[in-house]
Parts: C-alpha cells; structure tokens; sequence
C-alpha cells in the first residue's frame, strides 16, 4: 500500500508541492489531474523515490520509500517518465529485457527470459522485437516501455504523462492496456494525465491537484461533475453522459 | 559486423604489423633464438603490437563508455577535455615535482583527468541546451582551455617541446620497458565488461537507472575513473591519439546498436584494427621513415567523423 502523508516539495522556497496527503487504493487505476503546474508530476516523481520529499514522507508497506534499498523497491514500484526521447539504440527485446535488471542485473536466466516473453507477447510486440526503437512510431515505442515495466513485474506502476505525443488511436491503446493489466494481472496503476476525459473514462480514483494542493480526491464520479470540477480548473464544464461514460465538454466553456 | 571476421582481420593485421619495417625480419629469422632479428622482434615490434592492442581497445571502450554517460554520441576524451586533462597533470607534476618518480606523474595525471571529466560532466548537467553537436562542442573549449593553461606554464618554464611530444601520439618510441603501464587497461576492460550493463542502463538517464534500481551515481563515477585511467595510460606511454574513441563506438552502434555488453567486444575489435591499419600506413608511406600514429589517425579518423556528421543528425 502507498500512502502520501504531507508531502511538501520546494524549488527556489516556492512550494511546488504543498502539504500533500493521499492514499492510493491498491488493484486501481488512480490519476492525478489538474492544470498544468500543478505538481502532478512532481508529486508522482517523489511516489518513486526519482525525487526527495522536502518535508512529510510518502510509505510503502508502512515504511519510508526514502529507507527502501533501491533494488528492491524497483521490484514493487517502476515508473515511466514522460520523457519518450531515447538516443540509446537498443533493439525492443533488449528494452524490455532491462526490465528485470533488478532480479538479474542483466544477466538474464531462464525465468527472466520467460517473463520477457511473456511482456511481449501481452503488448503485442512479437513482429517487432528485434526491431530498433528509434525505427518505431511513438506508440509502439510507448508499448515497447509498458512492455519493460510489464517484465519489470512491480505492484505498482506509475506514469507520468503516457498518452503525450500519441494520437487518439494509440491513447485509447495504452489506457485499454492500462486498464487490462488492473484487472488481469492485479496491478496498482498511478497515472498523471492531461486529459480530463481519458481520466474520466479509465480511472477508478482521481486525485485533483491544484497550485501544490489536493483541491478534491475520491472515486471518479465524485469529481468528474460541473461543480468539482469548477474548483479544479476555474472553467464551467458541462458534463454529457454517453454510453455510461462521462464526458466533459470544455471545448466551448 | 560478426565477431568472426573482426577476429580475422585483427591476427592478420598483427602478423603484418609484426613483419613490417625499417629492418627486415622474417618468421624464419625467428627460429634462431639469439640472432639480432629475434632481438628486435622481442624489444621493439612486439611491445609495439602489444601496445597498439592495449590502446586501442582502451581508447575505443572509454569513448563507448563516456557516450553512454554523457547520453551523447560525439563525447570522447578527446571532445570533453580528458586528454587535455590528462596533459597539464603531467606537466604540473613535472614542474611541480622536478624529479618525479613515474608513479607521482601518474597519479597526478590521473587526478587530473579524472577531475577534468567529473568537471565536464558537471558543465553538461547546467546546460539545458543539450544538442548533439553543441555539448562536444563545449567539450572541446573546455579542452582547449586547459590546454591553453598547460601551453601557459610550460611556456614559462620552456619545456614546450616536451609537452609537444606528449601531444602527439607516437608508437614508434615503444620500446621493450618502455610502455607496460599499458597493461593497466587490462583489468579496466574487464571491469568494462563486468560492468556493461550497469553502463547502458545508465545511459538510459538518470530517472530510468532508478526505476530499475540502479545506483546512478555509483556507476557514474565508476565509469568515470576507468576512462581516466585508461587515458592516463595512454597519453604517459603513446601520447594523445584523437578520434579513435569517437568514431569506433559510433560506427560499431550503427551496426550492432547501443547494448553495452553486446558491442564491447566488437568495439574493442575494431579500435584495435583501425589503430593497426592506421599504424602500418604510417610506417610504410614515407618508408623508411614514419609518420606519427596521432597524424594518421587525426586525418583519416577526422574523415570519418566529418561523414558521420552528414550522414544524418536522426540518428546522432
């Protein structure tokens, strides 16, 4: 279980994170959303130990992702940057397989290969692993990393920004991905997204974040109505119910 | 690019290098234990070919390290001022020390490399513009910089002579006595290789190493001091040999991509081979005289790189 217990985070003594408190339910997709500069990545970064917190901590099992050894806690929690840029060629079978660098060190055995396989196979990626990333589109490039972090075999698995750059096809790929690996493998999923809707229709619980602060948090249908969402993002957005889906129509508001 | 081949042309190669020169000596001259071929075999052409392997893997695997560091393809020791580094150590151990023991020089050279790398790494974490081509570019200023603060102090101690010696990578000095600091590469490769994997998941960036748990820095400043130690070495027994460890990492990842533990052996491979090619034509072109081995390799290596600039920044 990972629970954020007031978290603050300052760059140049200005809050970028102020005083935040969140429980991630476990076996759930959880997003945080809010306008930009709203340190939702931030606050993702110091759920994966990539940051410090400067003040409270952030509790995996109950103890300090600060006193977690390093390898160990890649084998619970993996996280993807935003950053999709690589300039390391590598092949997407050499990718994924750095997935279990924190079992193997690189040097892989026979189950290692096995799970390597297996993330493969669950992303799709046959025809394409012994191609090259830099030969790939930005949305098989975008599973060849799911796929790694598939392999990586953690609890948790946290993304900061993954549908950035992808078109509508390849959004709805990874957030259907998303979903199956909660509801197949029995993944925890903690996802920074931009768009309101994709979190409106993929998430179970939606953190709001706003100026540092948790404006709103709570199951997804608490916060996706005109009113929380107001709060949210100062704009007034109408929300129309299709196919038991709610979509928010901020386009004109 | 198989292994095999590189194999190959690496033993022919050496056979060549073995054979060619001022004085003629043949396998057969060879059977006979004390004549005076055996003798020049033992002092000069073998400690020559040992050394020309010892360099050049060792120049080639610490420019494959420092590109997967620094995230950048065009970063060497010869672009991010390690050499330069390297060469005001020994000059200010020499004025510093005047009757420097050979283990002072070294050790203050590789204090200095080691310093001059860990400093350019830092310049390249504050800059936020990180193009390709602008950070070797800042690379090559720093090193310049302390090149100019090294031509400063030999100028006012006269010993600028000296130091243009050390410029020039030269094999032709190698003498049977004269270059087994070399072997110090030895256990740097292996380590390389132990280590291989560490380093391209570290070149993956910082946040990416600690996803999978790597310990960044660790690794980082590891993988710094085996490429100091490696110049260090060079630079005291051949002298500086530029481009090799720019352009054999990156003509070995067009081929066989960027998985350190798959491409170091190839790497290697093929900075030794390209290092002989180069040494036989300078030994043989102004026969019987000989061109130093940095000129060779400053010319043809620079070819190369000038046609890997243009064949395409995508992939840089």
């Amino acid at each position: 279980m990972i629970q954020v217990k007031e978290v603050s985070k300052y760059f140049a003594k200005k809050p970028v994170v102020d005083n935040v408190s969140v429980n991630i339910q476990s076996g759930k997709i959880t997003s945080f959303i809010g306008p930009n500069g709203a340190g939702k990545s931030t606050l993702l970064s110091m759920v994966s130990r990539l940051l410090d917190a400067d003040t409270g901590e952030v509790l995996l099992d109950k103890s300090d992702v600060k006193r977690w050894k390093s390898n160990d806690f890649s084998k619970r929690v993996s996280i993807l940057k935003q950053s999709n840029f690589m300039n390391v060629r590598l092949t997407i079978r050499e990718l994924i397989s750095f997935g279990r660098f924190p079992y193997s060190k690189g040097r892989l055995n026979e189950e290692d290969e096995k799970m390597v396989d297996q993330a493969i196979e669950y992303m799709n990626l046959g025809d394409l692993q012994d191609s090259y990333m830099d030969e790939l589109s930005g949305g098989q490039r975008q599973r060849a990393f799911i796929a790694m972090v598939i392999a990586q075999d953690t609890e948790y698995i946290l993304l900061d920004e993954p549908l950035n750059n992808l078109d509508m096809k390849h959004s709805v790929q990874i957030m259907k991905i998303l979903r199956k690996l909660v509801e197949d493998l029995g993944k925890t999923v903690i996802i920074v997204l931009h768009d309101i809707n994709f979190a409106s229709v993929y998430s179970d619980y939606i953190v709001a974040l706003k100026d540092g602060r948790v404006v709103k948090d709570g199951p997804t249908h608490e916060i996706i109505n005109s009113d929380a969402l107001k709060e949210i993002y100062d704009m007034d957005i109408p929300i129309q119910e299709m196919n038991s889906c709610r979509i928010c129509v901020y386009f004109n508001s | 690019m198989k292994k095999r081949y590189l194999i190959i042309a690496l033993v022919a190669l050496s056979l060549l290098s073995l054979f060619v020169g001022v004085s003629s000596i043949s396998p057969m001259d060879l059977l006979d234990f004390k004549s005076e071929e055996t003798e020049i075999f033992l002092i000069s052409r073998l400690p020559r070919l040992i050394a020309i392997i010892l360099a050049g893997a060792g120049m080639s695997i610490a420019g494959l390290i420092m590109q997967s560091l620094s995230r950048n393809k065009f970063v060497s020791p010869t672009t991010a001022g390690t050499l330069d580094a390297t060469r005001l150590g020994i000059l200010i151990s020499m004025l510093v020390f005047t009757n420097a023991t050979y283990m002072q020089k070294i050790s203050f050279a590789f204090i200095f490399a080691l310093a001059g790398t860990l400093l350019f790494m830092q310049i390249l974490n504050r800059i936020k513009f990180k193009d390709a081509i602008f950070v070797p570019l800042v690379g090559l200023m720093f090193g310049n910089i302390l090149s100019s603060i090294a031509t400063f102090f030999a100028y006012k101690s006269d010993i600028i002579q000296n130091m243009s010696v050390w410029l020039q990578g030269d094999f032709s000095l190698i003498l049977k006595g004269r270059y087994e600091l070399l072997y110090i590469s030895v256990p740097v490769l292996i380590l390389a290789y132990i280590f291989a994997n560490r380093f391209t998941v570290a070149g993956m960036g910082e946040d990416f190493a600690k996803n999978l748990g790597l310990s960044y820095n660790k690794v980082l400043n590891l993988g710094l001091v085996l490429v100091a130690l490696i110049s260090v070495t060079v630079v005291l027994t051949v002298g500086m040999i530029p481009f090799l460890g720019l352009i054999i990492p990156n003509i070995v990842s067009i081929f066989k991509g960027d998985h350190l533990e798959k491409t170091l052996p190839h790497t290697a491979l093929l900075g030794v081979i390209f290092l002989l090619i180069c040494d036989i034509i300078g030994r043989v072109i102004i026969f019987p005289y000989e061109i130093p081995i940095s000129m060779t390799v400053g010319v043809i290596g620079s070819a190369i790189f000038l046609f890997m600039l243009f064949r395409g920044k995508a992939y840089a």
